[in-house]
């Protein structure tokens, strides 16, 4: 549980910590931008090179890095294979390559930025918005109330599973899920009540 | 969040609830053993059920805003999609389009149950969710094939494999959020809408 209320961050001191958050989305999506210009191996081989320098730069550890990249392991592969037989070697390489680089740029912002100040930069660059009537305050209000329903709303569906452990019953999706469902309703309509009594709607 | 265009008033708090509690609802949909099938024996995540009810049970406007509200947190860092996954990283991998399907996804199912009333027949909540699904197919589909660079026939071919799949969870989805409706008639979005119309 304590990586949902930390998320994927590593702390640390290095220069890519203490760059601030805005800047860094920039960059990142200049750099994701640019990684679609390297159209063959040997580009994509000089990018790769400049991304493990930044993990280094980082100091993200290979563990850290590989929890990120996991997920596209066996996307991956299908990717090699489909690539191989539609077009050549060369290319699947190419395109494979730039996009778990991509993948690795965007997870290294990740890692070396704090979530407060992820969803702080987000604020900030929805107040442009509030001209079109989207309250930034609220926002972020509505945010924290989602994470700290993510523990509540576990909770519940423990409670459920344990009950239907102890009846022995049935193993049907649908006996858990509408009264989770209806639980999470429930919760949700208290936590209305709650920030109407503390004059949210005035 | 957003001002109403006929009211230009702000969602009222109980809508911020609903949406914040339904963001978490479908991050607990992702955790592993919060859902399994088959006893233990297969763990599924069912979490692209969660777009799905969220969309039948509190519109199509606040459903798609609490799956909005779901992946501005995952962009945050937080690891709240299926198998832990979160952060940046998740937006620049093949999967994005599946997440924006999502949004999406919950907007189409939300605006057909919105639309069939305050109690609304299983029928058109199952035929509101099986469309929210394929939506989820055919935005994820085009955007996969072109983060990837596969073709977009080859890629739909890829993707047929999880048709059965995800029509079954639209199924059961459209169950879960009936049998939801039944028991706690607020959460029949057109219900729900006119208590808090009625009220402000």
């Amino acid at each position: 549980m304590s990586a949902l209320l930390t998320g994927a961050y590593v702390p640390g001191t290095s220069p890519l910590h203490r760059a601030p958050a805005g800047p860094k989305l920039a960059l990142l999506a200049t750099a994701c931008t640019a990684l679609l210009l390297a159209r063959t191996p040997l580009l994509v081989a000089a990018c790769a090179v400049v991304v493990v320098a930044l993990y280094a730069v980082g100091r993200i550890g290979p563990a850290a890095a590989w929890a990120q990249l996991r997920p596209l392991r066996w996307f991956v592969v299908v990717l090699i294979v489909v690539q191989v037989l539609i077009a050549d070697v060369s290319t699947a390489v190419a395109l494979t390559g730039r996009l778990v680089l991509a993948v690795a740029l965007a997870a290294l912002v990740t890692l070396t930025t704090r979530t407060t100040d992820l969803m702080a930069t987000l604020e900030r660059a929805l107040r442009p918005l509030r001209r079109v009537g989207v309250d930034p305050a609220r926002v972020s209000l509505t945010m924290s109330l989602a994470l700290r329903s993510v523990p509540v709303v576990a909770g519940i569906a423990a409670r459920l599973r344990e009950a239907r452990w102890a009846r022995g019953g049935r193993r049907s999706a649908r006996a858990f899920a509408v009264p989770l469902v209806v639980g999470v309703l429930r919760h949700a309509d208290a936590m209305g009540e709650a920030l109407r009594a503390r004059g949210l709607d005035d | 969040m957003a001002r109403s265009t006929e009211g230009r008033s702000k969602l009222p708090a109980g809508d911020l609830a609903r949406i914040a509690a339904f963001a978490a609802f479908i991050a607990v949909l992702g955790l592993p053993g919060a859902f399994t099938l088959f006893g233990n024996s297969v763990p599924v995540t069912l979490q692209s059920m969660g777009p799905l009810l969220a969309g039948a049970i509190l519109g199509a406007r606040r459903g798609a805003l609490s799956v909005i509200l779901l992946l501005a947190l995952v962009a945050a860092g937080m690891p709240l999609l299926a198998g832990g996954r979160g952060g940046l990283g998740v937006f620049a991998g093949p999967s994005v389009g599946y997440l924006i399907g999502w949004v999406a996804a919950a907007f189409v199912a939300g605006l057909i149950v919105e639309r069939s009333g305050r109690r609304p027949g299983t029928h058109w909540v199952l035929i509101a969710c099986l469309l929210g699904s394929a939506t989820t197919l055919a935005v994820g589909i085009p955007v996969q094939a072109a983060v990837s660079g596969v073709p977009l026939a080859e890629t739909f071919r890829l993707a047929l494999a999880f048709v059965p799949g995800d029509t079954a969870k639209a199924i059961v989805a459209a169950l879960v959020a009936a049998g939801a409706q039944r028991a706690y008639p607020d959460a029949a979005p057109a219900a729900w809408r006119e208590r808090i119309d009625g009220r402000s």
